[in-house]
């Protein structure tokens, strides 16, 4: 039989092609235009090589959102993998109360994002917000728009509060799934709470919790809107993440160049990180 | 190990068990010896891992009692009860090493590492495990996973019981055999009390020397595996073991005979029969032969079946089955067929005639 040699076919991958150039390769590509070149309006553009990207890797502003960055990040998972992981076990895993526990934790899913910054601003509010009253009431000086360490700790409660559902979730999708099996063949076996918890129910977890992580990960080091809405940045710029640091350059100053740079310094971070979280929970895997 | 007593032994998932329907397991009493090999066989929702679960202490009984020499373990943890259980599904720590696996029994019971490898090594010989022991267990196939579930249990010197919950279901075909027979082996090795339970008659009557069979959450009949095959006590039993199943007739008893379809028949119990309730005349395929004369049939269809011939014919509206040696002219059209009056049964109300229920 004779071989038609067609690559016609290849019209058929059109569709998906102009799809993903239209939402990911070209603004990527508008970005890293403006990453390397110069403008003053008028479309007029001009060539500058790499003059942006040293501009903000040598940036002491830009050095300090990340470090902000990396530190809320990691207090953000810190907090919320383990306790989200903890709420799931003790949820119960059948009866009537499952569908109330699953409605209750799933709440601040919904929230959309400026509202939970509003809802905790004022709530926050030392004079009249229950939060803030509530800890001055304690003898606890407490003051976000002041005090750097107020500030922080409403930071990282709102987000416990809106995210930890969602590792929760996870986590109990996870747990659901393990067969009975696992837990008579432990209970036979002899063994107690911690081993069931160590040898079976985190094991099975594994894959959820690394999507828990990724997932909490990539949001909390994009997060803007909660954080804008609840200070600002502030006070000074001592809450001031990286999304924030970048949309002050990119509208703020119209540093579209910069911006344009830093955006994709960004965005390799993000990249890079996630790959290695992903490579570090999975290594055991390909052993 | 020990001697397994359950003494009218009932159990309902429901909390407030009105009639006997709403019981998994009805009532139960039964002995197990120490050391034996039985299994527990029946069709799927029967009872019996309801039963397996009990007697593991994964459920707690309504009523009556689980007593292992003699103490009364009905309310008791799995653990206290110092038994072993292999799932249906291969249970294995997927994160541990082969070794760590058979080893962790033994470790939440506190027992020191030097005396644990010693176990672990001669059960990983008896299972031909040596050379995966420190390989991870989650690298390995489905028959040599529940290799290691069945280790586990091994691995106790003190388990009073070894359990079975229809083990080979996930395993190849042609690994089956193998493992069964390894079993086995294990069982004569060891002889450890062994509760295998299946709907499978061939792993039922190959592995245990006594077989529970089970319908609807009652005990139909405890016996030998040639018990079962040659006088079953109910015609469930008669169909649900052997291949094809019993022949069972419609028959009227009259006169110390059974009459079927106006042919009077001898039958081993005629004697028991007082002709209340329906009766009916069991024969298994095997013990009916083609006569000269007797009760005539029609053939209908013969199938080969390897070493013989399935014989299916028609006779007064109801099917009946025979076994022919292979070799031999097959019969065709009009004949007669014999029942073996050694091997017919009269059974009233599906229970055999005479039999103490």
């Amino acid at each position: 039989m004779n071989k038609t040699v067609n690559n016609k076919a290849w019209w058929l991958v059109l569709p998906v092609f102009l799809m993903v150039a239209f939402n990911a390769l070209v603004p990527l590509m508008t970005v890293v235009n403006y990453s390397i070149q110069e403008t003053f309006g008028n479309n007029e553009f001009f060539w500058s090589g790499t003059t942006w990207f040293e501009q903000i890797l040598h940036d002491g502003e830009f050095h300090a959102s990340l470090r902000r960055q990396l530190v809320f990040t990691g207090l953000v998972l810190l907090i919320e993998i383990p306790l989200g992981l903890a709420i799931a076990l003790c949820m119960p895993r059948q009866g009537p109360w499952v569908s109330v526990c699953l409605v209750l934790v799933a709440l601040p899913l919904l929230v959309p994002w400026n509202v939970v910054g509003s809802m905790w601003n004022i709530m926050a509010l030392p004079d009249i917000g229950l939060l803030g009253k509530g800890i001055n009431a304690l003898g606890i000086p407490f003051n976000y728009t002041r005090q750097p360490i107020s500030a922080w700790f409403t930071v990282v409660l709102m987000d416990v509060w809106h995210w930890t559902s969602l590792v929760l979730l996870l986590c109990y999708a996870g747990l659901v799934a393990i067969p009975d099996a696992y837990y008579q063949a432990a209970k036979v076996d002899g063994a107690g709470p911690w081993a069931v918890f160590r040898h079976i129910q985190l094991p099975k977890l594994k894959h959820v919790l690394t999507i828990a992580v990724l997932l909490r990960f990539m949001d909390s080091f994009m997060i803007y809107t909660e954080v804008i809405v609840l200070t600002g940045g502030g006070p000074g710029s001592t809450t001031k993440f990286l999304s924030i640091d970048l949309v002050q350059k990119a509208l703020g100053g119209f540093d579209l160049g910069p911006a344009a740079a830093f955006s994709i310094v960004y965005f390799l971070i993000i990249l890079f990180l996630s790959w290695l979280f992903y490579t570090l929970m999975m290594r055991e895997e390909a052993r | 190990m020990a001697e397994i007593r359950l003494e009218n032994l009932r159990h309902s998932y429901s909390a407030n068990p009105q009639t006997d329907e709403d019981y998994a397991l009805k009532r139960l009493t039964i002995t197990w010896q120490d050391g034996g090999a039985y299994a527990l066989l029946g069709p799927s929702g029967c009872g019996k891992t309801t039963l397996l679960n009990l007697i593991s202490g994964l459920l707690t009984p309504t009523a009556g009692k689980i007593l292992f020499d003699g103490r009364d373990v009905s309310r008791s943890s799995p653990e206290a009860r110092n038994i072993a259980q292999v799932f249906q599904f291969p249970v294995i720590y997927d994160t541990m090493t082969v070794f760590d696996n058979l080893a962790f029994p033994l470790r939440n019971r506190g027992v020191p590492e030097a005396e644990i490898a010693s176990r672990v090594g001669e059960v990983a010989g008896m299972l031909e495990l040596t050379k995966t022991l420190h390989k991870r267990a989650s690298g390995l196939t489905a028959d040599g996973k529940q290799k290691i579930s069945l280790g586990r249990g091994l691995v106790r010197p003190d388990v009073n019981v070894i359990m079975f919950d229809e083990p080979l279901t996930v395993i190849d075909p042609h690994l089956k055999w193998q493992l069964r027979s390894k079993l086995k082996e294990l069982h004569l090795r060891t002889r450890r009390t062994m509760i295998y339970v299946t709907h499978d008659q061939t792993e039922a009557l190959t592995f245990a020397d006594q077989v529970v069979v089970m319908n609807l959450g009652e005990v139909v009949q405890a016996g030998t595996p040639v018990e079962l095959f040659e006088r079953p006590q109910h015609t469930f039993v008669g169909h649900f073991i052997g291949s094809p199943g019993m022949n069972v007739l419609p028959c009227e008893v009259r006169g110390g005979k059974a009459v079927f379809g106006g042919t009077p028949v001898d039958a081993a119990n005629i004697g028991a029969a007082n002709s209340r309730g329906r009766t009916e005349l069991g024969v298994r395929p095997e013990f009916v032969s083609i006569a000269s004369s007797g009760i005539p049939a029609e053939v209908v269809r013969v199938s080969d079946a390897g070493r013989y011939r399935i014989v299916e014919t028609r006779s007064h509206g109801h099917t009946v089955k025979l076994l022919l040696k292979e070799g031999g002219e097959a019969p065709r059209g009009s004949t007669f067929l014999s029942f073996d009056p050694a091997h017919t049964q009269v059974y009233e109300d599906g229970w055999m005639a005479g039999a103490h229920r």
